[in-house]
């Protein structure tokens, strides 16, 4: 027995060691290759983080030292002041909290009202599905200024102009025909026994969809609010056309508002401090949750 | 013909029967209800109406008036309305490719295995996920003549760099530039659609001794540009919609260097109130969008290649 072991793995260890000769020159060949990758990628991610270090160091200055020169990247007397100077030029206090109220709304909108439509469209059959499915794709491709005009007309209409509600109620309506396709797709891809077992023990289709479906596609489900934070924490040109009272702005008016009203291009060390903490939300939220917002990204764009 | 190409295609089933399949029926179309009220309250009747007021005059103050085919006659002799269709267009054309070729190069630098890619891949992914007015006033900051970091850099090599946001003849190219930025974006799915190559294709390729430029065009390159057509339409639809640069940084100048079409649209709405002409001009680019992707999808059989297709063959 302990012979035939030891033979066994002589054997292996010759066969081993030819192998690792071979291996070696394509192991140096390879890491040799490596190091060049390294040495293109290192310089590049470097340029690719410039532009945020760049913001945080000016963010930093007083405002002879963002003009000094050669320029320093960790100033002699670090300000964090400006931050507080930034955010009491204007109510930001109230911008913060009125974005969020219209992301998070928006947000539980659009997950509830897409996971449905999603829902219909993987796991029911109806008729007429497939032509609505090809029309919820190609309004993908809809510039949304077609209908930008006659949706700002409907709301002036309706007296919704000046609130929240332009930014919030679409999106109860199946607004974002990505997440739809993005859910849809994932919906598809659990087993339809899972129904069907459900269905058998009494359960409904509402049930299916609430007690089934949605907890299995916690990844989708996260990935989606994730994007429907960042798009609606990001948006510009809706608050831009529908909110005028100051007291009602969000952060993007805020800043184009601080931007236009102090000197467009003087006070960089505050407009800086102010645009960083604008983006920290969504560069918290990226870090988090960068797993499914990859996730996310890869199985819509393959998948499509 | 079309109705059998979709049946195949998976795309229609035969109609439910019976009283449970009635059921389901029903509870499809509840379930996708949110979206079919939302697509023809915020979709389809819009765009009705759009059409229709391509024909009217109206300030929102004065009621709608009927003028023909006025809109359409502005159109014709609107120089500016031209000139934003170039820029927007002339941004598309370089800007599209550029971010193709950078986030395919990073894409495959990306799948080779070396240590620290997720630590790359975070990188490299970060800026496309900001964007609106801060990223906006931050490259504002950095394109600056004197004080940017760009031309800081560029003063460090002894040239003595343009101002990027003042000058007619810089200021498209300087938001070129800056849309590479958010590359990581496309380079995600690169990756992804790298990764879904068999290895084996590769492993037979070296056992008939093609070098790795060759293993590029005829194994990666082919098996990709399924994704390279799916980003290049999204690319084209993305950038002709190019706004809040151009609001925010540059204001559409110099001399409407930066005039992008959206930003004409949205200055004859809200500044001029000229909403009937806005919204033919909202329809003049919808048709160019359409235009451009179908010019794509045709041209798609001489490049795109699909696996499934090619077995058939």
């Amino acid at each position: 027995m302990v012979s035939q072991e030891q033979t066994i793995s002589s054997q292996q260890t010759a066969a081993a060691v030819g192998r690792r000769r071979i291996s070696l020159r394509r192991r140096l060949r390879e890491s040799g290759l490596a190091l060049m990758i390294h040495l293109i990628l290192i310089p590049m991610a470097v340029l690719f983080l410039l532009p945020l270090a760049w913001m945080l160091s000016t963010s930093l200055k007083d405002a002879s030292g963002v003009f000094a020169f050669p320029p320093q990247w960790i100033p002699d007397l670090i300000r964090w002041e400006n931050y507080g100077l930034a955010m009491s030029v204007l109510p930001f206090g109230r911008f913060f909290m009125n974005t969020s109220i219209i992301t998070f709304t928006a947000m539980f909108g659009q997950l509830l009202s897409c996971s449905l439509v999603a829902f219909a469209f993987a796991r029911l059959r109806w008729s007429g599905r497939h032509v609505l499915f090809i029309i919820v794709l190609s309004t993908m491709m809809l510039p949304n200024q077609v209908t930008l005009i006659p949706t700002f007309l409907l709301f002036r209409q309706l007296g919704w102009l000046d609130t929240f509600l332009p930014m919030i109620v679409p999106a109860f309506f199946g607004g974002g025909p990505f997440l739809i396709f993005l859910m849809r797709q994932f919906f598809m891809t659990l087993p339809t026994e899972l129904d069907d077992a459900a269905r058998i023990d009494g359960c409904n289709t509402f049930g299916i969809y609430w007690r089934i479906i949605l907890p299995l596609a916690k990844p989708v489900m996260i990935a989606a609010a994730i994007f429907s934070f960042e798009s609606h924490w990001n948006d510009f040109f809706r608050p831009l056309i529908y909110l005028q009272s100051r007291e009602k702005f969000t952060l993007s008016l805020g800043l184009h508002a601080f931007n236009s009203d102090y000197g467009r291009g003087t006070d960089w060390h505050l407009l800086m401090a102010a645009s960083l903490v604008v983006m920290l939300p969504v560069i918290l939220v990226f870090f988090i949750a960068q797993r499914y917002f990859i996730q996310g990204v890869v199985f819509s764009g393959v998948k499509g | 013909m079309i109705s059998d190409a979709l049946r195949r295609a998976g795309f229609m089933g035969t109609r439910p029967r019976g009283r449970l399949a009635r059921r389901e029926n029903l509870e499809g179309w509840l379930f996708a209800s949110p979206w079919i009220l939302g697509f023809l309250i915020f979709t389809l009747g819009p765009m009705v109406a759009s059409a229709a007021l391509s024909f009217a005059q109206w300030d929102i103050v004065t009621p709608p008036k009927w003028i023909g085919f006025d809109n359409f006659e502005r159109l014709g002799t609107d120089a500016s309305a031209l000139h934003a269709l170039k820029v927007t267009t002339v941004y598309a054309v370089v800007s599209v490719p550029l971010q193709i070729v950078l986030g395919v190069i990073l894409a495959l630098l990306l799948n080779a295995k070396i240590s620290g890619l997720r630590i790359y891949r975070t990188i490299y992914y970060l800026p496309a996920v900001l964007s609106g007015v801060a990223v906006a006033l931050l490259w504002r900051w950095i394109f600056s003549k004197e004080f940017g970091l760009l031309n800081l850099g560029l003063s460090f090599l002894g040239i003595e760099g343009p101002g990027w946001l003042t000058d007619p003849d810089w200021a498209l190219w300087a938001l070129i530039l800056m849309s590479l930025w958010g590359v990581g974006d496309s380079m995600v799915i690169y990756l992804a659609g790298l990764q879904g190559i068999p290895t084996e294709l590769y492993e037979a390729a070296e056992v008939d001794g093609a070098n790795i430029i060759r293993r590029f065009f005829n194994i990666t390159l082919p098996l990709l540009t399924p994704v390279l057509f799916f980003q290049l339409i999204i690319g084209i639809i993305r950038s002709l919609q190019v706004f809040v640069q151009a609001f925010i940084m540059t204001d559409g100048g110099p001399a409407d260097a930066t005039l992008f079409y959206v930003l004409y649209l949205y200055r004859n709405a809200f500044l001029y109130f000229r909403m009937g002409y806005a919204s033919l001009l909202a329809w003049v680019l919808f048709v160019y969008v359409l235009l451009l992707t179908l010019l794509v999808f045709r041209s798609a059989r001489f490049w795109v290649y699909y696996e499934s297709e090619a077995r058939s063959r």
